[in-house]
């Protein structure tokens, strides 16, 4: 489709159907609303459906028997709405059920949601956070190849920002590998045939490379072998990041999202002051980018966090850098009235100076 | 008196009336209770499907309960849903699979207490799946406990005394009240404490199956079944129990019928 | 001398299925099912055996939840009379 002047929340919506998306079910909450508005424009259209669910605890039941059958299916919501669909987020990954979940989050405060997971049990799901609505438009279709790929959920951090606000953009399919077919959904057909399918997260069937997980004391092996799977993804999900002015970086500062565009544009500006301060956006949450932080952290003096919440992904920072150097939190909440996580702190004359005010700090503590 | 147990065929002519399985369900040996009513209402599913030959394409839905044990049980494309969940699940099949059979089956702690959102949303919706209740009015599979559906005067594993309106509130009917929306074109309650509502029952399933097939909406069948564990009684006792005490609260019979003569 | 019993059809039991839970007693319409008394299936269970006179009405495999009976009608009825002395 041309390029056209659009909001995040459509694009992002036309992206989901280039990439094969056919059912969406979502409850209305701001500021994922209108995601929920544009796919049910678009869905119709190619023979696909979508569903106003009556809560997000029956957006995420539909997107997964949606998934089921073979579709590629999602559902979305806010930070809240999501942590309702919990249950079945973590349950559905002992069912190796695909479907990706939209968190067009307010502000930032998700992060151990998305990558920790408020569900039971041994999970994670793939996290993949934008900058913005270009990014955005490809990382949602790699969203759902990852989910088919690895048959597990997969979450799609976005924000206010990315919802609504307007970017020019092409949206166009993306081609990813070719996938084998999904002979593990059910369609109906191979009822009453002897051979009739079972998608369930409370067993898998025997297959020649899993030993058998039927009745009660295979369930415990059943577990064990889905908790594989993370180590799984983990080796064979590249880590994305994004990085700048890292050669000679003595101070690196570490945010996503939107946070992030502000982040390394400032970063731009203090390096034109002279400042040897470089930037880290992890853009795949989970699998974190550990690689490049440890790296950094090998040669920095130190890391800071900024990120909008009161400190969560500097957990993950400080894992990967694993003691190499101090790692700083210098993010914070700020929201302006609607609480929709528009911060008055994404600006760049408050952030830059933020940032400068840092590495000073920082200087002076470490040398 | 006695007739010696024949193994295999009689040895005098005679043709098979009825198998000791029906075909859909592949595995006949279950730990369910003696006495439980829920293999009897399976049973009737599975053969009201194979009598109509819906059994392909078809697609179950299950909750959890006892009779989660059907699920891998049942040589049916089946997805297993969490507690309550089933009716959304369903939804999301049938959107993407409309052509198939969709039906789910779940237990009234399931479908009643934790799932009550989903299935008045479903039926409201009017989707085109038929939802089965099996109704014995406790939490079989967690020890016996009251559950919504549970009568009054029920003696339970928390209402040792007999569930008392006062302090347990009142048991919800949720046949009647999915009768009353739009979107439910065929709602109907029977039970299979014995024979002649067995065969009563497998009408209502047909004609439930049959609606669906036809694109009228969404049906819906409760079936009373028994749980001589719950109930505290013997399992020979268990129909009368059935018969005085849930039928007595929750009317047998077919509730709605949109598609009946006038 | 017993009076003659006509049976139009006949059950094959899978007695080591039952779990002897004495429904398919009070189903049969023509009252000719019994349990054991003495003898018990391999999981310890009485079970039910069959006199004289079934009518393939198919209510035992209805109302049984092991799925314990197989029902056959014969094509012409059979003189199943077992004799007093004999049995």
């Amino acid at each position: 489709m041309p390029r056209r002047l659009m909001d995040g929340s459509e694009a992002i919506a036309e992206a989901m159907v280039a990439a094969g998306c056919r059912f969406f079910a979502g409850y209305p909450m701001t500021p994922f609303t209108e995601v929920l508005e544009h796919m049910a424009r678009l869905l119709p259209a190619v023979g696909g459906a979508c569903v106003n669910a009556e809560s997000e605890l029956e957006a995420v039941g539909m997107a997964w028997g949606a998934a089921a059958t073979g579709a590629r299916a999602a559902t979305g919501s806010v930070g809240q709405g999501i942590s309702l669909m919990q249950e079945s987020i973590s349950e559905a990954t002992r069912g190796l059920i695909p479907f990706v979940v939209l968190n067009m989050s307010r502000g930032q405060a998700d992060y151990f949601q998305a990558t920790r997971g408020g569900g039971h049990g041994d999970y994670r799901t793939p996290v993949l956070a934008p900058v913005d609505i270009t990014e955005a438009v490809e990382l949602v279709q790699r969203c759902f190849h990852l989910a088919d790929e690895w048959r597990n959920p997969v979450v799609f951090y976005g924000d206010y920002y990315l919802a609504h606000t307007q970017e020019s953009v092409e949206v166009t399919r993306i081609d990813f590998p070719p996938l084998p077919p999904k002979d593990w959904s059910v369609d109906g057909t191979t009822s009453a045939t002897g051979a009739a399918r079972l998608v369930s997260p409370l067993a898998l069937a025997k297959s020649a490379d899993h030993e058998d997980t039927s009745g009660l004391a295979g369930y415990g092996a059943h577990l064990r072998q889905v908790g594989l799977r993370i180590a799984e993804m983990e080796a064979g999900i590249e880590p994305l990041a994004e990085t700048g002015f890292l050669d000679d970086a003595e101070y690196v500062v570490v945010s996503f999202g939107t946070a992030a565009r502000y982040v390394r544009y400032v970063v731009g500006l203090l390096r034109d002051e002279g400042l040897p301060i470089g930037f880290i956006r992890p853009i795949t949450l989970w699998p974190f980018p550990n690689e490049v932080v440890a790296r950094a952290a090998e040669t920095a003096k130190a890391l800071a966090v900024y990120e909008l919440n009161l400190g969560q992904m500097v957990d993950d920072v400080r894992l990967a850098a694993s003691g190499r150097a101090p790692v700083q939190f210098i993010g914070d909440i700020t929201l302006d009235g609607s609480g929709f996580g528009i911060s008055p702190d994404y600006d760049v004359d408050r952030l830059r100076d933020r940032i400068r005010a840092a590495y000073a700090a920082c200087l002076s503590e470490v040398s | 008196m006695r007739i010696p147990i024949v193994d295999g065929r009689p040895d005098v002519p005679a043709s098979l009336v009825d198998d000791f399985a029906p075909s859909l369900i592949t595995g006949p040996e279950h730990h369910l209770c003696p006495g439980c009513g829920h293999p009897v209402a399976m049973r009737a599913v599975a053969d009201v499907m194979l009598d109509l030959d819906i059994a392909r394409p078809s697609i179950a839905v299950l909750g959890i309960g006892c009779y989660t044990m059907y699920s891998g049980g049942m040589d049916i494309d089946t997805v297993q849903a969490l507690h309550g969940r089933a009716p959304s699940l369903a939804t999301g099949v049938k959107r993407m699979q409309p052509d198939a059979l969709v039906f789910c089956v779940q237990g009234d702690g399931d479908m009643v207490n934790e799932g009550l959102q989903e299935i008045v949303h479903t039926a409201a919706r009017g989707e085109r799946v038929t939802a089965l209740l099996l109704n014995n009015g406790v939490f079989g599979e967690t020890g016996g406990h009251m559950t919504a559906t549970t009568v009054l005067g029920q003696r339970t594993k928390n209402t040792l005394d007999g569930r008392d309106a006062a302090l347990h509130g009142f048991p919800i009917p949720v046949a009647n009240l999915l009768a009353q929306l739009e979107g439910a074109v065929f709602v109907a309650r029977g039970a299979v404490n014995n024979a002649g509502n067995v065969a009563r029952t497998r009408r209502m399933l047909a004609r439930a199956f049959e609606l669906q097939k036809a694109g009228a909406g969404f049906t819906f069948v409760e079936i009373l079944t028994m749980c001589p564990t719950g109930w505290f009684v013997d399992t020979r006792e268990a129909p009368a129990y059935l018969g005085d005490h849930l039928a007595s609260a929750f009317e047998l019979g077919v509730l709605k019928d949109v598609s009946a003569p006038a | 001398m017993s009076s003659v019993v006509l049976s139009r059809g006949t059950v094959v039991i899978k007695t080591d299925m039952c779990k002897g839970c004495e429904l398919c007693i009070d189903a049969c319409r023509p009252g000719v099912l019994q349990m054991t008394t003495d003898e018990r299936n391999h999981k310890g269970f009485l079970y039910p055996v069959l006199s004289p006179g079934c009518t393939a009405c198919r209510a035992c495999a209805q109302i049984c939840p092991d799925f314990v009976f197989q029902v056959w009608k014969f094509d012409t009825p059979v003189d199943e009379t077992i004799d007093a002395e004999v049995s």
